[in-house]
């Protein structure tokens, strides 16, 4: 039993990766039409951010889990400036390739200047000790994670339901065209929403660098699944994304404990999802089909 | 169509005879100097290895460096009567695909006058390379890889295997941590071939030395969720409970079970740590306080004697970083392939494997080293190295102290008898 929910902890605590980058992906998709396929570099730039603000300025881990996003988010916003909104009229193909160009050059230039050795990070000491529940005791790094992540998506879920930003996004994201007939600038929330995204992408990537290998392919590798979960969620589905983020990390956990006999069960789980979902629900499971344009 | 044949074989024909006349003229003994018999009077080593991936850090371009310094030796210890002058280096990134380091190893012998290739990380990559090596006939030193099949059932007469493999790092991890730290061994393994080769050698070792496994796992590889923590969790309730945790993860994919090691506080409850493949490059990202205590088997260390520390600082000055074996063992692998041609007296491959085959030899790398003219297996000792407390670090790079050196002779398998070369 202790074994079952340290397990199910951990899926949730995988999971808050997922959420945290796919909720980005959702926002960005939502409002731009773009798939960022820079996400995951974006991520990786503020893990490895972080190793760099402690290892060459000793800036703290509390620090960089502010400075980061804020950096990468302006960073990101600038670039939606400079080209990726050069693009968004064209077929959404071109900001695929574009996005996915930039990923390459962004690892590069970490691998030119850092090798691709991992760096080192470690777990902040207020949170290196155990959490005892009892029945198990768990990593108090991890439960942190999930009590922060699940504290930021209910923030973001506030912000988008009950203010009139997050009407203007939501109505944005669903109607664009309708929303613009009403009178409302939605062109004028496109860059802060896309610089928000990404700076959810550089907080996750903060808060891996003192449990994951902080690498310029880090984000690489984890990207692949974060787009498996936006897709079952539904494109652009924000709820969706969050609790297809958490579902994903949890099937992922209790397939690799119980299915640990069949690696290639639990390594492929998630894609056998996500086909499933598509079959059966072709717009994801909480995504509605597009209007035809 | 049938002229033409006839015309080309009456050809090639003639050829050989006249090379039969050159040779014959020239079979007289070793030669040095100005009459030497090297293809287009030069030497050419290709470095074929992962310039830009996992691997890159703990081999890459660091061992071109490597080889470079060997021949810079090589000149000044041999002067005039060095058999050329003229040795240079080629190199390419493998990526560690089998497939481009088959195109590149074929590219380096046919276009760029490769004489001998060596390195080539990745099991995979290195029995592709060996069987360019058997068919063109052309020296192959491997250094980076690690699967016992090219001293095994994909032995050839050009491939030597040089640094270490999977027997040694069990034979020498397994043995003497289930004798020092307990019998009891919980075994994570990536789960393709290199990981399952060491599992079972692991297995093997931990058994002959009176230990058991009480469980094993074979993790996803590439793992993309970078996460071990259901293995992790599951280790100490095993019932017997494992003393030790063996990790046979490499590179990236260590460092991330070493971190959730920690954070699970496994060493805490009783289990300790056991590690499959390392080197010195990952103990640096991952930090010594990390691995405080980790036992693992070592080729060469950089800061073992006088001779390795004042080469490491000769490499640190042209690389700016310390050396991993792989380096060593490069710079190694290139000097004592020199040798033989210099002794040989030309690059003909044949008469450099009848010079190198039973050598025994002590350089930088190679301590009581003989090159096994049964299957090419290079042998010499080795070390079962304890990564030290953070305190007990003295410089940057000084992360190990050597528990044991393993004697030559017993840090390798035997030859092995689906070796026929």
């Amino acid at each position: 039993m202790s074994g079952f929910l340290q397990n199910t902890f951990n899926g949730l605590v995988g999971g808050a990766f997922y959420a945290l980058l796919a909720l980005g992906l959702a926002v960005i998709f939502g409002m731009l039409r773009v798939v960022n396929f820079a996400h995951g570099a974006f991520y990786m730039l503020g893990a490895f951010g972080a190793y760099v603000l402690l290892a060459e300025a000793g800036v703290p881990f509390w620090a960089a889990l502010v400075i980061m996003p804020l950096a990468l988010g302006l960073l990101g916003m600038a670039l939606e400036r400079a080209v990726i909104h050069r693009l968004t009229r064209l077929d959404p193909l071109y900001n695929f390739l574009l996005t996915f160009g930039l990923t390459l050059i962004l690892q590069d230039l970490v691998k030119s200047r850092y090798g691709v050795q991992s760096s080192p990070y470690a777990t902040p000491a207020e949170l290196s000790g155990t959490v005892d529940f009892g029945l198990f005791d768990f990593p108090t790094y991890r439960v942190f994670i999930l009590g922060f992540t699940v504290l930021l998506c209910a923030a973001v879920w506030w912000v988008l339901g009950r203010t009139r930003i997050g009407m203007v996004v939501r109505a944005a994201t669903e109607r664009p065209e309708l929303t613009r007939a009403f009178g409302i600038d939605v062109g004028r929330w496109v860059t802060p929403v896309f610089g928000f995204g990404i700076a959810l992408a550089g907080l996750a990537g903060v808060l891996a660098a003192p449990m994951r290998a902080v690498n310029p392919l880090m984000g690489a590798d984890l990207i692949i699944v974060v787009f498996a979960v936006v897709v079952i969620g539904g494109l652009g589905s924000i709820f969706g994304s969050v609790a297809a983020g958490f579902g994903i990390g949890l099937i992922q956990a209790w397939g690799e404990a119980y299915l640990s006999d069949y690696p290639l069960v639990s390594q492929t789980v998630v894609f056998v999802v996500m086909a499933a979902v598509l079959l059966w629900r072709p717009a994801g499971l909480f995504g509605r089909e597009e209007a035809p344009a | 169509m049938k002229g033409m044949t006839m015309r080309r074989s009456v050809g090639v024909a003639a050829a050989s005879a006249a090379a039969l006349l050159v040779a014959g003229c020239g079979g007289g003994g070793p030669q040095s100097g100005g009459d030497s018999k090297l293809t287009g009077d030069k030497i050419v080593l290709g470095v074929l290895n992962d310039q830009s991936g996992a691997y890159s850090e703990l081999s890459g371009r660091n061992s071109v460096k490597a080889v470079e310094m060997a021949i810079a030796d090589f000149k000044a210890k041999h002067g005039d009567d060095a058999v050329t002058k003229d040795i240079s280096v080629e190199t390419a990134d493998h990526q560690n695909k089998p497939d481009v380091a088959n195109s590149k190893a074929q590219e380096m012998v046919d276009r760029k006058g490769v004489d001998a290739i060596l390195d080539v990380p990745t099991s995979s990559a290195a029995l592709k390379v060996a069987d360019v090596a058997k068919e063109k006939k052309k020296l192959y030193f491997n250094i980076g890889a690690a699967t016992t099949d090219l001293t095994g059932k994909s032995c050839n007469k050009y491939t030597f295997h040089y640094a270490y493999d999977t027997y040694m790092l069990a034979h020498g991890t397994g043995t003497v941590t289930t004798e020092q730290v307990g019998k009891n061994w919980y075994i994570l393994y990536p789960n393709y071939a290199f990981g399952q080769d060491m599992e079972k050698s692991f297995t093997a070792a931990i058994g002959a030395a009176g230990g058991q496994v009480v469980g094993k796992d074979g993790a996803p590889f590439p793992n993309t969720s970078g996460d071990y923590s259901s293995f992790l969790l599951k280790a100490p309730t095993l019932n017997p409970k494992p003393q030790v945790l063996g990790t046979m993860q490499a590179g990236a994919e260590l460092v991330n079970v070493v971190k959730q090691y920690n954070e699970f506080k496994l060493r805490e409850k009783g289990v300790g740590l056991a590690v499959g493949l390392m080197f010195i490059t990952d103990i640096h990202s991952l930090t010594p306080a990390a691995l405080a205590g980790t036992t693992y088997t070592d080729a060469w260390y950089w800061n073992f004697d006088k001779q390795n520390r004042e080469w490491a600082d000769r490499f640190q000055s042209e690389t700016g970083t310390r050396p991993s074996f792989a380096h060593a063992a490069n710079y190694s692998a290139a000097m004592q392939y020199l040798e033989a041609v210099q002794a040989a007296g030309t690059d003909d491959a044949d008469a450099v494997v009848k010079e190198l085959e039973g050598k025994e030899i002590n350089d930088l790398f190679l301590r009581n080293g003989k090159i096994r003219a049964e299957d090419h297996r290079v042998v010499h000792d080795a070390y079962l190295a304890q990564v030290k407390p953070q305190a007990e670090v003295k410089e940057p790079w000084d992360y190990v102290k050597i528990l044991k050196t393993i004697p030559a002779a017993e840090a390798f398998r035997a030859p092995s008898a689906d070796c026929k070369l």
